[in-house]
Formats: C-alpha cells, sequence, structure tokens
C-alpha cells in the first residue's frame, strides 16, 4: 500500500520555514510516499511556491484565509481536519507551530499523535524520544489508522530544491471559529544565523553571570558566522532572551559544531545537542558533566579563554 | 455559578532520577523510582493558586488520572493549597487522546473557566493532552505560556513561541498550557501537609465514566539513546583553535 502524506507548512506569510523542507525529508523516508504541503495563508503565492520547488513533494494546496494572517491552532486544526480524510499520514515539524497544532489536529481525526519523530521504522513504525532524550521508544499505529505526527526537525537534512510541484488553490472547507484572536508577537529580529539551523552554534551558560558577558560570546559567533544559544540557567537569569534556550524545554538543535561555554551539562540541556556533530566544552571544572559527552574539552576560566579564542581567529 | 479552575496532574518519575532501561527492552523501570507530579503541572497550579489568592478564582480543583499511587501527589498538591482532588483510577497508563476526553468529562461535571495543565509530561514528553482537550472541548487553547492575565470572559496569554513571545487573546472557557518561565512554585510547609490530609480527595472508577481507555500506540521496544563518547582533552585556547582548524570545522 502506499502512502499519501499530508505535511503542514510553517510559514512567516513570505517565507518558507526551514522545518518544513525537514518533513518532506522525513516523509520520503516512508515507502512509496506521495507527498503534499498545504499552506494555510492569507496570501499563499510566494510560500506555496517555495514548497512546490522541494524535492519530493508531489502537490500543494493552498487555503487562502484573512485569518491565517498569524498562525493559530484553533483556525488552522479544524481546515486541515476537514482536509484530512483522504491521507494516510497528516505531518508537521515539532517546532512550536507544529507542537502547538497537530495534537489539535490528531483529536478533530479522532487518532492518536506520534509526537517527535526522530526515524521512520515503517509506514505505521517510528522511533521517538522519551524521558528527555534517555530513553528511545519504537511506537506503532494500528495499520488501519490515520498516523498524525510531529518530526523532530534535527534528525532530518532538509529536502533540496529542484521540484516543480503543481500547486492548487483550495476553498477554505470551514469556517474557522473567532474566539481566539492574535495580539502581538515580539521577535527579536537579528542578522545572525537561525539557532535551529545554523552550522555553528556558540552556547552560554549561568557562569557567564551578565548580560553584558554575553555579548563577549555575539562577538565571537559574528566571526564564526555562528548562531548564539544559551542555557536555561542563563535565560532565566535573564542574561539571554527565552528564544536562545537550548534543550528539552528549549531548541533541539544539530549543528556541526556546538560549543557550551560556562554550561554544567545537565540532562535537560544535553538533550537539546545530542545530534550535534562536534561538540567543544569549556568549563572550569574538570567534573563537569558537559566533558562527558565533549569530542573536545577545554578546561579553564571561560573570561580568559573566550578573549584569548578570538584574537586567534 | 462558582468561579473554578481545574488543574490536570500527571505523576512521572521525579526529574532527577537518572532512568534506566529494563533489560528487555519493554519499557523503563519505574519499581522503586522517586516519583513526583510533573513539573510544569506545579508551575500550572502554582498559576492557578495565584489566580484565586488574587480573587480572580474561588475554588482549584486538581485532577488526575492514574493508579492508586497517585494519591501522594494530589495530596502535595492539596497542601500547596489546592481545595479539592479528584483521581480517576486507571491502573494502566492512558495516552493523550485519553487522558483529554476523561478530563473533558471531568470538566462537564465541574465547569471550570478556566483549565491549565502543563505544557508536557516529562516522562513521555508528548506535549499533546491540553491541545486535544481543547479540540475535543471546542474551545481555545494557549500553549506554552509564559504570562496570563485575566480579563471579563476573556485572557490574554503569553506564550514562548521559537521566534520568541506571542500574546493571544482566547475567550474563556479556555485550556492554557504552561511554560517553565510562568512563575516559580512555592514549597510546601510542614502545618500545610497535615492540612491537606483532611482536604477533599474523590476517587472516580474509570468505568464510571464511559470513556473507552482504548490504546492507540502499541509500544514496540525501549532502548538506550546512542551514547556519545567522551573525546579529547585540550591544554588552551591557542590548540582548541588548532584542532577546530584541523577537523575544518571553523570554515562551511
Ligand atoms: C523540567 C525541566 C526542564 C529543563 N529544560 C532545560 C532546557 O531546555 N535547557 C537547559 O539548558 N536547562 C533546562 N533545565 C535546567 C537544567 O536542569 C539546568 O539547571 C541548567 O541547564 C543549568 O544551566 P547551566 O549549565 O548554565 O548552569 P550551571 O549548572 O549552574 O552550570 C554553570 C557551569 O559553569 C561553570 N563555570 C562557572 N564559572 C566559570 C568560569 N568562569 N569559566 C568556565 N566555567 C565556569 C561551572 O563549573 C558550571 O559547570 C530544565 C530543568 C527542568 C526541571
Ligand atoms: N494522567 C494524567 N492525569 C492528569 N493530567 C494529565 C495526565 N497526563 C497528562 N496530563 C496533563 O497534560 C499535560 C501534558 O501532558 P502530555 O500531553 O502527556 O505531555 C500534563 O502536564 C498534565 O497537566
Amino acid at each position: 500500500m502506499s502512502a499519501s502524506i499530508l505535511i503542514v507548512a510553517e510559514h512567516d506569510g513570505t517565507t518558507l520555514g526551514a522545518g518544513t523542507a525537514r518533513c518532506v525529508a522525513c516523509a520520503a523516508t516512508v515507502a512509496q510516499a506521495e507527498i503534499t504541503v498545504v499552506v494555510c495563508a492569507t496570501d499563499a503565492s510566494a510560500v506555496a511556491r517555495q514548497a512546490a520547488a522541494l524535492r519530493g513533494v508531489h502537490r500543494v494546496l493552498t487555503v487562502e484565509h484573512p485569518i491565517h494572517a498569524h498562525p493559530l491552532a484553533a483556525a488552522i486544526a479544524p481546515q486541515i481536519a476537514a482536509l484530512g480524510g483522504p491521507y494516510t499520514h497528516v505531518l508537521g515539524p515539532s517546532s512550536t507551530f507544529g507542537k502547538d497544532l497537530m495534537p489539535r489536529i490528531a483529536a478533530l481525526l479522532d487518532t492518536a499523535q506520534v509526537s517527535d519523530i526522530m526515524a521512520v521504522e515503517g509506514p505505521h513504525r517510528f522511533r521517538r524520544p522519551i524521558y528527555a532524550g534517555n530513553a528511545i521508544v519504537t511506537v506503532e499505529v494500528p495499520a488501519d489508522t490515520k498516523v498524525v505526527g510531529t518530526v523532530r526537525t534535527a534528525s532530518f537534512r532538509a529536502a533540496g530544491v529542484g521540484g516543480t510541484a503543481q500547486i492548487e488553490k483550495i476553498d477554505a472547507p470551514v469556517e474557522p471559529p473567532s474566539h481566539t484572536r492574535f495580539v502581538s508577537t515580539s521577535a527579536a529580529k537579528s542578522d545572525r544565523p537561525d539557532l535551529q539551523t545554523a552550522a555553528r552554534v556558540i552556547s552560554g551558560g549561568r557562569a557567564l553571570g551578565s548580560a553584558e558577558a554575553f555579548q563577549m560570546l555575539y562577538q565571537l559567533a559574528d566571526k564564526l558566522g555562528a548562531a548564539v544559544g544559551a542555557s536555561r540557567a542563563a535565560v532565566d537569569a535573564g542574561y539571554a532572551p527565552n528564544e536562545l534556550q537550548v534543550g528539552q524545554t528549549g531548541k533541539i538543535i544539530a549543528p556541526e559544531l556546538y560549543v557550551a561555554i560556562g554550561i554544567s551539562g545537565a540532562i535537560q540541556h544535553l538533550t537539546g545537542i545530542k545530534d550535534a556533530r562536534t561538540i567543544v566544552a569549556i568549563n572550569k571544572d574538570p567534573e563537569a558533566p558537559i566533558f562527558e559527552v565533549a569530542d573536545i574539552g577545554l578546561v579553564g576560566d571561560l573570561f580568559e579563554i573566550v578573549p584569548q579564542i578570538e584574537k586567534l581567529l | 455559578m462558582m468561579k473554578r479552575i481545574v488543574v490536570g496532574i500527571k505523576r512521572v518519575v521525579d526529574y532527577n532520577v537518572r532512568i534506566r532501561i529494563k533489560p528487555d527492552g519493554s519499557g523503563v523501570v519505574l519499581d522503586g523510582v522517586k516519583m513526583s507530579v510533573n513539573p510544569f503541572d506545579e508551575i500550572a497550579l502554582e498559576e492557578a493558586l495565584r489566580i484565586k489568592e488574587r480573587a480572580g478564582a474561588e475554588e482549584v480543583v486538581v485532577a488526575t488520572i492514574g493508579p492508586s499511587d497517585c494519591q501522594a501527589q494530589l495530596r502535595t498538591c492539596l497542601a500547596m493549597g489546592a481545595d479539592r482532588a479528584l483521581h480517576v483510577l486507571s491502573d494502566a497508563p492512558t495516552e493523550p487522546l485519553t487522558t483529554a476526553r476523561i478530563l473533558l468529562k471531568l470538566i462537564e461535571r465541574e465547569q471550570p473557566f478556566l483549565v491549565l495543565l502543563g505544557k508536557q509530561a516529562i516522562d513521555d514528553d508528548n506535549g499533546q493532552t491540553g491541545q486535544m482537550l481543547a479540540a475535543l472541548w471546542q474551545r481555545p487553547q494557549a500553549t506554552f505560556a509564559s504570562k496570563i492575565e485575566l480579563g471579563e470572559g476573556k485572557a490574554q496569554v503569553t506564550r514562548e513561541v521559537d521566534a520568541g513571545l506571542e500574546t493571544l487573546e482566547v475567550d474563556l472557557p479556555a485550556v492554557i498550557t504552561v511554560d517553565l518561565r510562568l512563575n516559580e512554585p512555592r514549597y510546601v510547609k510542614l502545618p500545610e501537609i497535615m492540612k491537606a490530609k483532611k482536604k477533599p480527595l474523590e476517587t472516580l472508577p474509570l468505568e464510571s465514566l464511559g470513556v473507552a481507555p482504548g490504546a492507540h500506540l502499541t509500544t514496540v521496544r525501549v532502548a538506550a539513546p546512542p551514547q556519545r563518547q567522551k573525546g579529547i582533552q585540550v591544554e588552551n585556547a591557542a590548540a582548541l583553535v588548532a584542532t577546530l582548524k584541523e577537523k575544518g570545522l571553523l570554515t562551511s
């Protein structure tokens, strides 16, 4: 039996989110998958073109409605659920967008959800992390049941471009509710690479001691073309904004290079970096747990070492 | 009508415990392991108590679905300040969709204006129950809340999203799932623990609610994640930079 997979696109109105190409890559590992991407937007044309260009995508559907100016799970879920009938799988990225939306879709479709798919073992069999990634469970969805899932984007390399899928505009299948309204966002715009897709990440912990000291890491990151991350302790103390948090309750990332500076390496933090290619740790405590997972460790005072590194680059 | 908040509580392995996987791969060892209230649920309860303390609610009811051992965690919640506890007895763990169906039954009974849950349970890391409940209840959801402001018949909720912070306005009743930075839960004091023993804790057999305990996913196996190897130590910044250059990690 072939699989027909519906992927809910994440976007900001103009640009397709990086997680969607990774969902496509995940979907493409299901045997004989026919992949459809659905874009809910006010004007979906730009995002739909980007989705249609992803290799492996067979078809792009667009649902245009003024309520989709901002992604509201309460508005998107009933529309996707109404469209979802013919599909064997409905997937979305394991970003805050997908985590918010997909369970609402699953419940409307009266089916369970597989969260954080990290590997596909068969059309109905998946691996996912539990206990903050300290165990990996293989779960099976009954063969006659629709699969709704979120895709752990750090586990898949983005699908390439070069595809030429058909774009098809469809009418909003149901009228969305008005009980949920967007008010505002405050997103710090930065020119640095995006934490979730950056090849290199420089991360700081509680040891930095202040937001001023964190500036040192921004400078280092800029020299390396790296994104900046932070431990929860650093975010809680106000040294770094919350969107920089890496870990179980922050972002799960898989950069080529991860540099942990003044971070002890609590399991909740390590969950977020398990798939990094190379981990570097700088910590003054030789017993810090971060050294157990670091490929390259340097014991010493970050306030001496970081400026030295910067000079050497 | 009583202004009531229902808080969903899950009993989970304490977050400080290093879990062990059963040798036969059938699951995680739970026997003799310290269990606690899911940390996000403590935050949900703390928020409910603060809302009540500033007269935004009249009653805080905690609800759990699980085996009889869960009563210990419910007592902890009562000691924190919850007024009442509901325990739906289920020896087998329930999946989020079933949990949401059961919670919906309790909601129909209790008629809360607000339901607070954790954004995820730290055992299965599903992060589904709140959104599923909101869908079944056909009410608004606001997930990953780091700030909740209640108004007349509605709430403004600031959410921690990937890009930063987002604020939504939702009509009440609604389901809100909480993130870590919403508040810091209070410590339970000894006299409160004594007092909590007298607070009402009602046990409901799952069968009495008319929700089939349907399991949708089967666990094939549980395994340890691939372990990272401990790597090399370098002496100083110069050696670190040299090693990184050698490995080609400083240029893309
Ligand atoms: C439910 C739950 C979810 C969580 N989610 C996350 C999460 O997503 N992400 C996360 O990061 N944490 C998370 N945590 C918190 C986590 O348990 C740790 O508390 C946190 O990661 C610690 O941050 P840290 O390493 O920066 O601070 P600390 O543990 O305080 O470590 C600071 C380190 O800096 C070193 N140091 C001090 N001074 C210097 C110096 N001058 N030079 C070099 N090194 C120095 C110290 O030796 C120490 O190792 C979570 C916790 C819970 C309960
Ligand atoms: N068995 C349960 N009993 C009561 N509440 C639960 C239960 N399981 C999950 N919840 C609530 O739903 C939230 C999210 O859980 P989950 O979807 O399992 O990650 C938890 O933080 C709880 O507030």
